[in-house]
């Protein structure tokens, strides 16, 4: 009887357990799916790094091998060489690279976020429709909008400087959207006592809420950090001097198989930044989700 | 079950429709200001502006004249690369757009079986390629056309085929490798969203609902997360049809511009030959114009069929 009464107490138990925790056939069906598409995703990626460490001869070897046989740092040379011939120093467009991605981001996450807080936290008519407009704005991408860009662009005298990169970035929609859903996880509750402790709009953002919202705008750092730093040539800047090291980048790979070793190496170095910023930015998500479960 | 799920999300949303918490209408002003006038200046204005253009010749140099509809005219009838670049538009967006998005939701759904390091490591890898943005051009040593390229030498090694393809210039393959280029890069930032939304799931749903009898994880997907996720499977869908439309510039660095024979062309590449490079910004408006239209045709159905079949 009691032996029983263990042994039904234990299958209740394994059957709840496997309701929750899976079948096995499906756990290795799961696995094979992920294992294709994980190779399908970075073995092209793993070729590139590869690539850049392959002396010319490899480059140009046949068959074609996929493991560097003598690894070399000639390509990284050969890289500054080039960017040296037009007349740019390596370092240069690499500062621009950095100083518009760095400011832009930063400039994005302080605007976006500044209107997210009344689309989020305000109820009218006006703020309904403006948010059904920054949803529908999402879709037009500045690609598809580069050509009136242009135009107002050079109307405006921006052509050939920083601005011309950053500010379509600034004005796209998608970030004040992320920040503003995120923004709706705040309680009104702790804004109400914020103000009857004698707090004003102001300082409500900026030492309650931009702290509460931090995974969003850890987010939305990947995210905006990327799409600049990946800004290749957007036509409103002809002006080699002031061209990000991306459409560097683009014209030496451009240059065809003959530049293929230097182009892979520009492609490596420009890898590493939005990497290092989604290992940074993500992990600060996590661990910010896990500390103040704000969603929950 | 779902409708009980609806009614506890009502439930939510009427906690937030409390008073106003707001001690001045200024301050609504100056936090919206900076966005607002950009967001018009550099998103509205174009828009409207190439809406404005579209309906005259405009060469950057003298005045815009007013030539009606022509522009429009021409576009269907007078213009074989608007048409075909129309097509491999098409295409590309109803091959790419759906698959990149089940694919999307499909590997977040996986991924969040698995202990929180290994999701991180996952996360990364999936969303590399969009991660390193303009590595896809390793893709034309893969493709490239002679026996040196990585995959006409495995294929002529296996004997499967005994001359090279020209993959990136035979009119043939060109749509194909594009394709499978585009899927490549397609774990953007539709897929983080959903790792993000399916992370943050409530853990209780799915217990009750095995208590409910919910059997296999098909189910729960189908009865307990899909529902929950509408929010980010919209959200999803509005950055997928957004790419889609945009693909251009990955078919431009692959296969050259224009394309052989204007076999990988597309609306966003032939916008950039006509505005770009031969400065009928007129008609380039008018088909960037046509573009939109496209896209929020199509952002209007999904939405509509998402919003009522969830």
């Amino acid at each position: 009887m009691n032996t029983a009464n263990i042994d039904v107490v234990k299958l209740k138990g394994y059957k709840k357990k496997k309701v929750l925790n899976r079948s096995i056939g499906g756990t290795i069906f799961i696995f094979l799916i992920l294992i294709t598409l994980g190779a399908f995703m970075l073995l092209p990626i793993v070729y590139a790094i590869v690539t850049a460490f392959k002396p010319v001869n490899e480059i140009f070897i046949y068959p074609p091998k996929f493991w560097v046989q003598n690894p070399t740092i000639a390509n990284f040379i050969a890289m500054i060489e080039i960017t040296q011939e037009t007349w740019v120093p390596f370092e240069r467009s690499l500062f621009n690279s950095v100083f518009v991605s760095v400011a832009g981001t930063a400039l994005y996450i302080i605007i976006a976020s500044m209107a997210a807080f009344p689309l989020a936290k305000k109820k009218n008519k006006f703020i309904a429709i403006y948010y059904q407009v920054v949803v529908l704005a999402i879709l037009f991408r500045p690609e598809v909008t580069r050509t009136p860009l242009y135009i107002i662009m050079s109307g405006m005298g921006l052509l050939n400087s920083y601005l011309s990169i950053i500010l379509p970035i600034l004005a796209g929609s998608f970030g004040v959207f992320l920040m503003r859903q995120f923004m709706l996880t705040i309680p009104d509750e702790i804004l109400e006592a914020a103000k009857v402790d004698g707090a004003n709009d102001y300082m409500v953002f900026f030492r309650l809420v931009m702290p509460l919202v931090k995974p969003a705008w850890m987010t939305l750092t990947i995210f905006t950090f990327n799409s600049l730093w990946n800004t290749g040539d957007t036509q409103y800047i002809y002006n080699e001097e002031m061209k990000t090291l991306t459409a560097v980048l683009q014209s030496i790979s451009s240059a065809g198989i003959a530049r293929a070793g230097a182009g892979a190496a520009v492609a490596l170095i420009l890898m590493i930044p939005p990497i290092v910023v989604f290992i940074i930015s993500q992990s600060s998500v996590m661990e910010t989700m896990s500390h103040t479960g704000i969603k929950g | 079950m779902k409708k009980q799920l609806a009614e506890n999300e009502y439930s939510h949303k009427q906690a937030y429709k409390r008073k106003n918490i707001w001690s001045r209408n200024i301050s609504t002003l100056v936090f919206m200001a900076p966005f607002t006038i950009l967001f018009v200046l550099f998103t509205i204005l174009p828009i409207l502006s190439a809406i404005g253009l579209s309906f005259t010749y405009f060469n950057m140099v003298e005045a815009p004249s007013f030539i009606g509809l022509d522009n429009y005219i021409r576009m269907f009838f007078d213009d074989d690369v608007f048409l075909i670049s129309l097509r491999n538009t098409a295409i590309f967006a109803i091959i790419t757009g759906p698959i990149s998005y089940i694919i999307s939701f499909m590997t977040a759904w996986l991924i969040n079986e698995f202990r929180r390091s290994v999701r991180t490591v996952l996360t990364l890898i999936f969303y590399l390629p969009s991660l390193a943005g303009n590595v896809y051009f390793v893709w034309t040593y893969i493709f490239s056309g002679d026996s040196y390229g990585f995959l006409n030498s495995v294929l002529i090694r296996t004997g499967i085929i005994s001359d090279p393809i020209l993959w990136l210039t035979d009119t043939k393959y060109m749509m194909g490798v594009v394709i499978t280029v585009i899927l490549w890069l397609s774990m953007g930032t539709g897929f983080l969203s959903f790792v993000a939304g399916l992370q943050s799931m409530d853990r209780s749903l799915y217990e009750a609902a095995a208590v409910d009898g919910i059997k296999n994880r098909f189910a729960e997907l189908w009865y307990v997360t899909l529902p929950q996720m509408v929010p980010q499977l919209l959200f999803g869908a509005v950055i997928t049809i957004s790419t889609s439309f945009a693909i251009g510039y990955e078919s431009m660095n692959l296969t050259g511009f224009p394309s052989t024979d204007y076999a990988a062309h597309t609306l966003v590449l032939h916008i950039l030959d006509i505005g770009g490079v031969r400065f009928e910004m007129g008609y380039a408006s008018a088909v960037a114009v046509f573009l939109f239209a496209l896209m929020l045709l199509l952002w209007n159905v999904i939405n509509k069929t998402l919003s009522k079949w969830l």
